[in-house]
Parts: structure tokens; C-alpha cells; sequence
């Protein structure tokens, strides 16, 4: 094997569930684990005369997705019907697109695994409604529940530019953040929000420069970023063992083949050949009318996507200082970027700024069990915090305070963010006669901590923050800590020289 | 009593009478149309000339109350959860439906013989077809059970039995009238439209179901026009277009002569009447039976026993559920046309078949767009010839397919088009006329009818079976 030359060669089919409030096609909102059959109506139960009418947030959203994917967007795309019998397919086709996707011709860029950024070059998106659930109990019926039929998916396909299992998880990963970003899926994997299709096949060239090529392989309906590395590291295994068992193992002789993953064994199973594979029989559907976009509707989409999260993690780690550990809570979605940005163009402190969010601002949202965007508050509030806590105004752990009153009482209610301080009564003390005066207060209490800071050179340092410690407490936390700090250590001098 | 419960009544006791030998009627809703001409107490509304007034609507239409069974088997016990926007339009204007009317199964045919429960007779011979799909509905009016019936028209399915049973009936516009809750038969083809003894109640009856649904995207928002009071509106200039691709050697010597005359009797009326071409008319029957069956293939592929409709006793797997399901619940025609279907948009046949045929479609398009230049309606017979005898064609289905030469080509252009009694046979059958019209034009097609009607009366003379 070790004179032989393997490359793998992978592209992956991602559907994403769009974060739409009703079906593709009908009013049922969608709803997780809603009791089964509950959320269904004659358009998606499938009943006789019952007629299909196009989401347009769903069409909207795939619209956004395809531009950030950096494809061209169709001016007119329609609707197609894909045929296939199956228990929890009500029609028993499948409304699809075929021939005219919403998006096409794109690439996204990703963080490979080598360190360079790739491309990966995007086919197509798509839109589909999702079929329904079969829920096997036992030998002799199964129960269908049609809650999940119609659910907006956005199918896209790369190009086979993937060569290791690690960059189609960089790539399945990336997806994710995007579309959070971007708010058009909530990519819940937990939910079945997003499910990946790796294609896998292996070109193998042997020392006299032959070139051969796997069978490929399409690793269906995978819901963890785990299985998309194992099922894909899995299987450049098996192929090339298989090819070394058989050179006829080949694509030319075996075409594509169909393999489901099991999770607990960790290998592929192998479903059907290309001799069972389906003719989907596709046509235009006829009861829906094509869907059609001008220029100027494209670029306001396009300008609404703006710079995606990889490009801004890049820069707001040079330009901010933030690590990747604060780009996922800063590029969560576009709005708290957008508020991130709006509020250190506005001069506040990046790093003052940064720490707000991931501190203040994020634990808020994680308390109130809600996102940062979804906090209700400004770019103004964000840049006042963070500003009074860079003067001093207030300390660190008074903001969170303040933030926690704005949340609760409202940014219509919100007066200055200073105010608000003031009347919570956290304004820090700063006034130097009123701090020294506490410091004699302490000094005049705590005789040991200033003999160990004055003369015990191992104690000095914790005797120094003990006598703050001391002072915050005296003042009720209200003196600048900082401010106290220096006046502490100037007094601790002047003691120091006057003992000398 | 109210004039409604008067007029239920008198279409329940005729219905008594006069549909054990004709049996157009799949469902006679005796007690529901009773109680609800009683409860029918508002004051008649002066806008809306439907008030208590009996309707029969095609059992293909869905509907809350009773069966909706497509006169099939695989839907015989099928009650659907909700009213197609017609039906509720019906409702609205204080319609009674009296009940649902008998049809080729799942509208596909042109003799009722297709029908899963029986065969409807035609009332003006036991002896010969009252034509179909509609058929239960033309029949229905032709013998004046009811004045007014809703039916679907998918390639002729309301103007062909119309014009065998000697009535009047419309095929709207593709998107005038609302297909939510109409049983699929072909899309992009089919359209409900009303049948009706003369063409005012032709204009009463489309006046109510026309008009915006967002619940059918292919039905759209165009203003719906007072029909009933544009009748009498002088026609002005009215040009009629007459197709020499329409009076072929196919055409029955007495239906050609009753035609011609009433040519002249539109000539009398102030209409010039001259020649246009539609070259692609060859092509129509082609053309039609690949789209439709195409489409019937995928838009039936639901009735699969899993859901609700006849499901197989005791299927060895899924799969038989589906095969046997299908196999046991669909007649005869209905699986021929989804084998055509199916056939028509497999993989290696769909550009040669289906394709093309939609290619063909815009040329025939492209004809009317051309002949409506330069005229306003185009005149035909509606079927080259009268009503024929039971079994006469089932034993061939294109010669079957061949009965509707003159009507698929509107469906295919989408275009609205009627069929009025313009004659009869010397046996006595009657002979119908066609009229074609611009797109959303329903207007001008029932003023001519109207005016003709006003000069003749074809559409007056009943069957015996009335008396």
C-alpha cells in the first residue's frame, strides 16, 4: 500500500432545516416532538385536493444561504416533483427542485485542516420539503407521524473538493456557524436540524502511474459532525482494502452505492447498488408557480449577508484581540456582531467590549435561557457599559448589575446607562480624601498585615491585597479598586521610607 | 314556506322521480339540503340569484358533509375533513346542494361508463352516453333534477356531456375559478366550472365561484366582472373565428348543419364570422393524453392505502400495501393512465414524451394567441358528433380519446370556453356548439351565448323523461 497513491475525493449533500415559524407549502407551524399528527393540515396530511402555496420566508432564507455560499441566485426558480413511494411521504412525491435551483455555482471558504484556508466549491441549493417520521414498533405496523412533512430544507451540494475527513467536519462545522449566523437555521443537530450525505470515493495511482477510482459511495442521513469524520474515514478504508482484494473494485464497473452509517459499530452498511437505484421521474409541478427575484431584490439580499463569520473571526482577532473562543459567542449571529461592531466603532474599548460580551452581556442571555440578540438592547447601552467600566465609573461587577436592570426594565424605560449606576448606587468612590480616609480607617485596624507588608518580604504581596480586601469592604465595595490600590501601596511607601 | 325550502323540495321530489332511470346522482343529500333550506332564513339576498337555490356538485369536489369518492373505488368511503373554496363559495351565496353527481372515475373518460359506482344514462335516450367526465352533472340538468351543477374540466369533461345532454356548461379560464379542494386530476389542465340550463345561469353560477384563493397559487387575483349584467350589453363589433381544423371529415353531417346555421343566426345578430388557422390542432390529442396522464400518474400516486381510502386485507409488507391497495381500488382506465404517465416521465423517455409535449403545448398556445387577433371567440361543434350508444367506443380507447378532439385544445391554452344546445338530431339527441375565448374573456363568450339564446330555443327543449 505504501507505494501506492491514495487521494480521497469528497463532497457532501447538507440539508439544513430553515427556522421558518410554518411548513414550506402550508400554515402548520413547526414544532419539536409536538404530539404526533398534531401539527398537520389536508396540504401536508397529503389529502385529495389539497394545493401546495410557497413559504416565502423559506424561499427568502434559501435566497440569503445561496449568497453566502457565494452562488448565483436563479431570477426565476420553480418547483419540481420528485417521485418515490414510501410510508411517510403523504403525496408520495416529494416537492423539490430540479432543474432551476434558487442557487447555484458557489464556494465556501474553510479553515483546512493544514492551516491554509480552501475553497470548497458549492454545486448547488436548494429547496424541499422533508418527509414525515415512520416510527417502527415491532414486526407488524408501523405509525407514521406527519408533524415533520413540509418541513423547509435547503439541500446543499458541494463539489467533490474535500480530500480528508477532517476538512468535510471544518466544512459541516463552518455550515453550522454560518447559518446560525446568518439566522436562517437554528442547525439544532440534537433536533435533526442539520443531517449530512457524504459521497466518498478514493483515486488510487499505483507505482507505474495507473490510475484507479473507486466505486462511490453515498453515506446517507448522518446527524453528528462525528459520524461525517468516522463514516468518511471509514470508508476510504474499506475502499481502498476492497480495491486491494479486487482491482476491479472500480467506479466504471460498480457505479454509485448507497451505505448508511451505524453509529454504535462504527462502520458503513452497505444499502444498494446502482441497479436499484430509483428513477425519480421528476417533472414541474403544476400546482405552484415559479419564484422569481429582479437584481435589485438579489443585492438587498446580498448586502444583508455582508462578511461571513470566518472572514470576520479573522478580523476581529487581529483587529479586536479576541481569541476564537470570543468569536463564537461575538459571531453568533449577525445582529451581536453587528452590535459588537456598531459599539467599538463608537469608541469603546474592544477589549473592554469583549470581555462585556462574553462576561456580562452572555451570561444575561444564558440566565434568561435567550440569545444575546434577543436581549434587547442597543449599541449605545453596550458602548455606555463598557466605557464607564474603562473610567472607572463603575467596577466590572457592577456592570453586570446595571445590565441585569436595563434587561428587566427595558431599553424604552432606560435612561443613561450613568444613571442607571447612580441610582443602583454603584458609582465607584474616587474622591482621594474620602479613600485615605478609609485607608486609615484599615491601617488603623489591621497592625499585623502592615508589619508583614512593611517587613516580611514573603507575606508583602498578600498582606498588600489583604489590606485592599479590607478597604473594598470598609467602603461597601463603592471605592475604586484601583485608585485604593495605588493609594494603599503610596502609603505603604511613604511608611516604608519613614521607618528607613 | 321559504322559497328555498320550496325549491329543495321540488328538486328532491324530481330527483326521486327522475333518477332511478337516468342515475346521475352519487349522492342524494336529501336530509342535509332540507334542513338546510330551513335554517336558510335570512332574507333573499337581492345580489345573489343563487339563494335557495339547489345545486349538484361533481363528486370530485370535496365537500364536509358526505362522501367525496371521486366514483372510485379506492375512495368509496373517503369523507374529506374540509370543503373545497367553490363549495364554500356555493355556501356563501346560499347555494343548497342537493347532491353529488356521478363521473367518470376520478374524471377520467367521456361516458360515466369509467364510473366505480354505475354508469349514468343519458336522459334523453337510456340508450346512449350523457357523455363525461361530468356526466352525472350534465345529466342532472339536462333533465332538470337541478338547474345549476358544478363540474371539472380537464380535456372537455363539462362541454362534451353538455353538449350530449343538450345543456349549457363553461370551461373557466386556467386560474379564474379556485382548484382547492378539487380532486387532482391533471394540474395544470383542470378547472370547475358550472353547467346550467341557459347561459344567464351560466353567469349566475360562475359569478360565485370565481375569484382569489391563496390557497390555489395557480388562481389569480384578476377582478371577477358582473357577468349576469354584462349579458345583454350590445356586443358592439363582434368578430367570430370558425377553423376549417374544426369541421374535419370526422364531423356527423347533422351536427355539421346545425352548426352552420347557427352561424347564420349569429350572422343575423351583427357577427362577422371569418376563417382563422390553428395549424397545431393535429397535434392537440397527442399532445393532451401525454400531459394529462403524466401528470394523473404523480398527482394519484397518493392514493396508496396508507393514509385513508381502501387499503388491501391483510398485505404480506409495505410494499403490497401500495400494489394491492392501487391494484384492487382503481379501475381499468385510471391504471392505464397512470401506466402512460409513468411511462412518460421515465428516465431515457421524458424528453421524447413529456417534454416535448410541453413544447408542443406552447405552440398550440401561440395558435389562439395568433387566431385572437383577429377575432373574439372562435366557433366550433363542441364534439364532431351527437351522444353514442353505450359500448360503442369502450372497446377502443383512443377512438374513446378521439371524442374529445375539439375540447383538450382549451384546457391546453388555458382559455375559457362553453358549450350551448345549437340543434338536435333527427333521433332527437342534441348537438352542441363551441365557443372559445381569450384568456379571463368569460364575459364576452356568455353574452354571445346569451344573445344567441335570446333568438333560439335549443336550450329549452327537454327530454321526455321531464314531462
Amino acid at each position: 500500500m505504501s507505494d501506492l497513491k491514495i487521494r480521497p475525493i469528497i463532497g457532501l449533500e447538507v440539508h439544513v432545516q430553515l427556522a421558518t415559524r410554518t411548513k414550506l407549502f402550508c400554515p402548520c407551524e413547526l414544532e419539536f416532538a409536538a404530539e404526533p399528527n398534531s401539527r398537520t393540515c389536508p396540504v401536508c396530511l397529503g389529502l385529495p385536493g389539497a394545493l401546495p402555496v410557497m413559504n416565502r420566508q423559506a424561499f427568502e432564507y434559501a435566497v440569503l444561504g445561496g449568497l453566502a455560499l457565494g452562488c448565483d441566485i436563479a431570477p426565476l426558480t420553480k418547483w419540481d416533483r420528485k417521485s418515490y413511494y414510501y410510508p411517510d411521504m403523504p403525496k408520495n412525491y416529494q416537492t423539490s427542485q430540479y432543474d432551476l435551483p434558487v442557487a447555484f455555482d458557489g464556494s465556501f471558504e474553510i479553515l483546512a485542516s493544514d492551516g491554509t484556508t480552501k475553497k470548497i466549491g458549492i454545486i448547488r441549493a436548494h429547496l424541499e420539503e422533508d418527509a414525515g417520521k415512520n416510527m417502527h414498533e415491532g414486526l407488524d405496523h408501523t405509525r407514521v407521524d406527519l408533524n415533520r412533512a413540509g418541513t423547509p430544507l435547503l439541500e446543499i451540494v458541494t463539489q467533490p473538493d474535500i480530500d480528508n475527513a477532517d476538512d468535510a467536519y471544518t466544512f459541516c462545522v463552518e455550515l453550522q456557524r454560518l447559518v446560525r449566523f446568518l439566522g436562517i437555521s437554528d442547525a439544532d443537530m440534537q433536533k435533526g436540524q442539520m443531517r449530512f450525505e457524504p459521497n466518498v470515493n478514493v483515486s488510487i495511482t499505483t507505482p507505474d502511474g495507473t490510475e484507479y477510482r473507486t466505486p462511490i459511495s453515498e453515506v446517507k442521513n448522518l446527524n453528528s459532525f462525528r459520524s461525517v469524520r468516522g463514516a468518511i474515514e471509514y470508508e476510504i478504508q474499506r475502499q481502498v482494502h476492497a480495491w486491494e482484494d479486487d482491482h476491479g473494485y472500480t467506479l466504471a464497473n460498480k457505479g454509485k452505492q448507497n451505505y448508511g452509517w451505524n453509529d454504535a459499530r462504527e462502520v458503513t452498511e452497505f444499502q444498494r447498488g446502482k441497479e436499484e437505484s430509483h428513477d425519480y421521474r421528476y417533472f414541474p409541478e403544476p400546482d405552484l408557480v415559479p419564484a422569481m427575484l429582479d437584481d435589485s431584490a438579489i443585492e438587498s439580499f446580498r448586502a444583508r449577508v455582508g462578511e461571513l463569520p470566518l472572514a470576520r473571526e479573522r478580523r476581529y482577532i487581529e483587529c479586536y484581540g479576541m481569541t476564537q473562543k470570543d468569536c463564537e459567542i461575538i459571531l453568533a449571529d449577525l445582529p451581536t456582531a453587528e452590535l459588537y461592531e456598531a459599539a467599538a466603532n463608537s469608541g469603546a474599548d474592544p477589549k473592554t467590549l469583549t470581555k462585556q460580551f462574553v462576561g456580562v452581556w452572555n451570561q444575561l442571555a444564558s440566565t434568561h435561557n435567550t440569545t444575546i440578540s434577543r436581549l434587547g438592547i442597543n449599541s449605545e447601552v453596550v458602548a455606555d457599559l463598557a466605557k464607564l467600566v474603562d473610567a472607572g465609573t463603575i467596577s466590572a461587577s457592577a456592570a453586570s448589575q446595571i445590565a441585569e436592570h436595563i434587561y428587566k426594565t427595558g431599553i424604552a424605560q432606560t435612561a443613561g446607562v450613568a444613571d442607571i449606576a447612580a441610582k443602583l448606587g454603584l458609582i465607584q468612590e474616587r474622591d482621594e480624601g474620602r479613600l485615605e480616609a478609609w485607608i486609615d480607617e484599615v491601617f488603623a485596624a489591621n497592625a499585623q498585615a502592615i508589619e508583614d507588608a512593611l517587613q516580611n518580604p514573603k507575606k508583602a504581596k498578600a498582606a498588600a491585597g489583604f489590606l485592599r480586601g479590607q478597604l473594598m469592604k470598609v467602603s461597601q465595595g463603592k471605592a475604586d479598586p484601583k485608585l485604593a490600590g495605588d493609594l494603599i501601596e503610596k502609603k505603604l511607601n511613604a511608611l516604608k521610607d519613614g521607618a528607613d | 314556506m321559504s322559497q328555498a325550502i320550496e325549491n329543495v323540495a321540488s328538486a328532491l321530489t324530481r330527483i326521486d322521480q327522475i333518477d332511478p332511470r337516468v342515475r346521475a346522482m352519487a349522492a342524494i343529500w336529501s336530509d342535509r339540503a332540507t334542513s338546510r333550506a330551513e335554517t336558510l332564513s335570512a332574507p333573499r339576498d337581492a345580489k345573489s340569484p343563487l339563494w335557495g337555490m339547489p345545486v349538484a356538485v361533481k363528486d370530485n369536489i370535496c365537500t364536509l358533509d358526505g362522501k367525496t369518492t371521486c366514483a372510485s373505488r379506492i375512495l368509496e368511503d373517503f369523507q374529506s375533513p374540509y370543503a373545497a373554496d367553490v363549495v364554500e363559495r356555493l355556501e356563501r351565496a346560499g347555494a343548497i346542494i342537493v347532491g353529488k353527481t356521478n363521473l367518470d372515475e376520478f374524471a377520467m373518460g367521456s361516458t360515466t361508463e369509467n364510473s366505480g359506482l354505475f354508469p349514468t344514462l343519458n336522459p334523453w335516450n337510456p340508450e346512449y352516453v350523457p357523455g363525461g367526465s361530468s356526466g352525472g352533472s350534465a345529466a342532472a340538468v339536462a333533465s332538470r333534477m337541478v338547474e345549476f351543477a358544478l363540474g371539472s374540466d380537464t380535456g372537455g369533461s363539462i362541454r362534451q356531456p353538455a353538449s350530449f345532454c343538450g345543456v349549457c356548461g363553461l370551461k373557466p379560464t386556467y386560474g379564474r375559478v379556485s382548484r382547492y379542494g378539487l380532486v387532482a386530476f391533471a394540474s395544470s389542465l383542470d378547472q370547475i366550472g358550472p353547467l346550467a340550463t341557459n347561459a344567464w345561469q351560466l353567469a349566475v353560477l360562475l359569478g360565485v365561484i370565481a375569484g382569489h384563493d391563496s390557497r390555489d397559487s395557480t388562481c389569480f387575483d384578476t377582478p371577477v366582472p358582473d357577468y349576469v349584467s354584462m349579458l345583454n350589453e350590445p356586443m358592439g363589433r363582434l368578430r367570430i373565428g370558425v377553423a376549417a381544423e374544426y369541421f374535419g371529415d370526422g364531423v356527423h353531417p347533422e351536427t355539421r348543419k346545425a352548426v352552420e346555421s347557427a352561424i347564420e343566426t349569429l350572422k343575423k345578430l351583427g357577427a362577422e364570422v371569418s376563417e382563422v388557422r390553428l395549424p397545431h390542432t393535429k397535434y392537440v390529442i397527442a399532445c393532451y393524453y401525454l400531459i394529462c396522464t403524466a401528470e394523473a400518474s404523480s398527482n394519484l400516486a397518493r392514493f396508496d392505502g396508507v393514509r385513508y381510502g381502501h387499503r388491501t386485507e391483510s398485505p404480506k409488507d409495505y410494499f403490497e400495501v401500495y400494489s394491492k391497495s392501487r391494484a384492487e381500488g382503481f379501475g381499468a382506465e385510471v391504471k392505464r393512465r397512470i401506466m402512460l404517465g409513468t411511462f412518460a416521465l421515465s428516465s431515457g423517455y421524458y424528453d421524447q414524451y413529456y417534454n416535448k409535449a410541453l413544447r408542443v403545448r406552447t405552440l398550440i398556445r401561440q395558435d389562439f394567441d395568433r387566431a385572437f387577433e383577429q377575432c373574439d371567440a372562435i366557433l366550433s361543434p363542441t364534439t364532431p358528433t351527437p351522444a353514442f350508444k353505450f359500448g360503442e367506443k369502450s372497446h377502443s380507447p383512443l377512438e374513446m380519446y378521439l371524442t374529445d378532439i375539439y375540447n383538450c385544445a382549451a384546457n391546453l391554452a388555458g382559455i375559457p370556453a362553453l358549450s350551448i344546445p345549437c340543434g338536435h338530431t333527427s333521433d332527437g339527441m342534441p348537438i352542441g356548439l363551441q365557443l372559445m375565448g381569450k384568456h379571463f374573456d368569460e364575459a364576452k363568450l356568455l353574452q354571445i351565448a346569451h344573445q344567441f339564446q335570446q333568438v333560439t330555443d335549443f336550450h329549452k327543449k327537454r327530454p321526455a323523461i321531464c314531462a
